[in-house]
């Protein structure tokens, strides 16, 4: 019986390794390169995944040319830009810095900055008068004004 | 005043970025290969496995390369479009992706051949080279054999009527 319950949760679980091939690494270096680089490389096709998560076809084709170019001995760099060179910097989850992302890259900080400068100087703007003492013409007023405030009410 | 119109403006400068935002087609990836040569390559041909289609024929003419597949619904819609397109005279050239011969086959055979010649790509690899991601794309090609431009989807009457159309006659022009 229980033999059965687990044959049948590991039926369940097969979709589970569809889309993730089993791949035969000379060295765990390798390997280890080959997941970081799936990782950090976009799906076209569904475009919130990585080629390491992704089932969609094209996302398994460039997997085996990524595990391919690894065996052929191709560095990591070459492999990234094999497939930039073919899919536009799309295909790269952290975007390189040049004058088309100047603004992508730095663009919020240069927000933040532009905002803390409005605070502070609003702040500036907005500080609250010190009390300034009366002159004794002024008190004598206010004293004869009290008096008669006194006397009406 | 203007401690007034200061936030209404920056508010409507957002409203704009947000707009122009929403309006963009995340599905629409920029080809990196425009203005390059078409990647090489030599695939046997559809109609006959040993006949090759080799992309030196991209050169003299201004072509159509158009990558469809008979599994791909989308080619379905845009094939008819294909055949009028061809009746005019435009060339047409086909990538059968990730296809069996017989199906490719069979759909042109159905449907009709709006291609002068369809390489067939089985393995989808040289689609890798071309930087397609799904189907069908169409390419525009010079008679350089340079790569004008990437469409991405079927293409309708309007999208050949407002960017296709007029980018084929302007290249046709030239030498």
């Amino acid at each position: 019986m229980k033999a059965l319950i687990a044959a049948l949760w590991l039926t369940l679980a097969l979709p589970a390794l569809a889309g993730i091939e089993v791949r035969q690494f000379p060295n765990p270096a390798l390997e280890s390169r080959y997941q970081n680089l799936i990782e950090q490389l976009r799906c076209l096709v569904c475009q919130n995944q990585s080629l390491a998560d992704s089932n969609a076809d094209l996302a398994e084709d460039l997997r085996s040319e990524v595990y391919a170019m690894l065996l052929a001995g191709k560095s990591d760099a070459e492999i990234v830009d094999f497939l930039v060179q073919r899919y536009g910097d799309f295909v790269l989850y952290k975007p390189p810095v040049k004058k088309t992302t100047a603004l992508l890259w730095f663009g919020p900080f240069a927000a933040l900055a532009a905002g803390g400068l409005l605070l502070w100087r609003i702040g500036r703007t907005r500080r609250p008068e010190a009390p300034t003492a009366l002159t004794p013409a002024e008190r004598e007023r206010l004293q004869r004004l009290l008096k008669d405030e006194e006397k009406s009410s | 005043m203007l401690k007034y119109l200061l936030p209404l403006g920056l508010f409507v400068g957002l409203l704009i970025l947000l707009g122009v935002g929403l309006t963009l087609n995340p599905r629409e990836v920029p080809s990196p290969l425009i203005g390059k040569p078409a990647p090489q390559f030599n695939l046997p041909r559809l109609d006959d496995p040993q006949a090759s289609f080799d992309s030196a024929r991209f050169q003299g003419k201004v072509s159509l390369f158009n990558v469809w597949a008979s599994w791909c619904v989308a080619c379905r819609q845009e094939h008819a479009f294909l055949m009028q397109l061809a009746r005019q005279g435009v060339t047409i050239y086909g990538l059968d992706y990730k296809d069996t011969r017989e199906a490719g086959l069979q759909w042109i055979e159905r449907l009709g051949n709006p291609y002068q010649a369809v390489a067939f790509d089985a393995a989808g690899k040289v689609a890798i080279d071309w930087g397609v991601y799904g189907v069908p794309e169409t390419f525009v090609i010079d008679k350089q054999g340079v790569i004008r431009y990437k469409h991405i989807g079927p293409i309708t009457p309007r999208d050949w009527e407002e960017k296709l159309g007029p980018l084929v006659a302007y290249l046709e022009k030239q030498s």
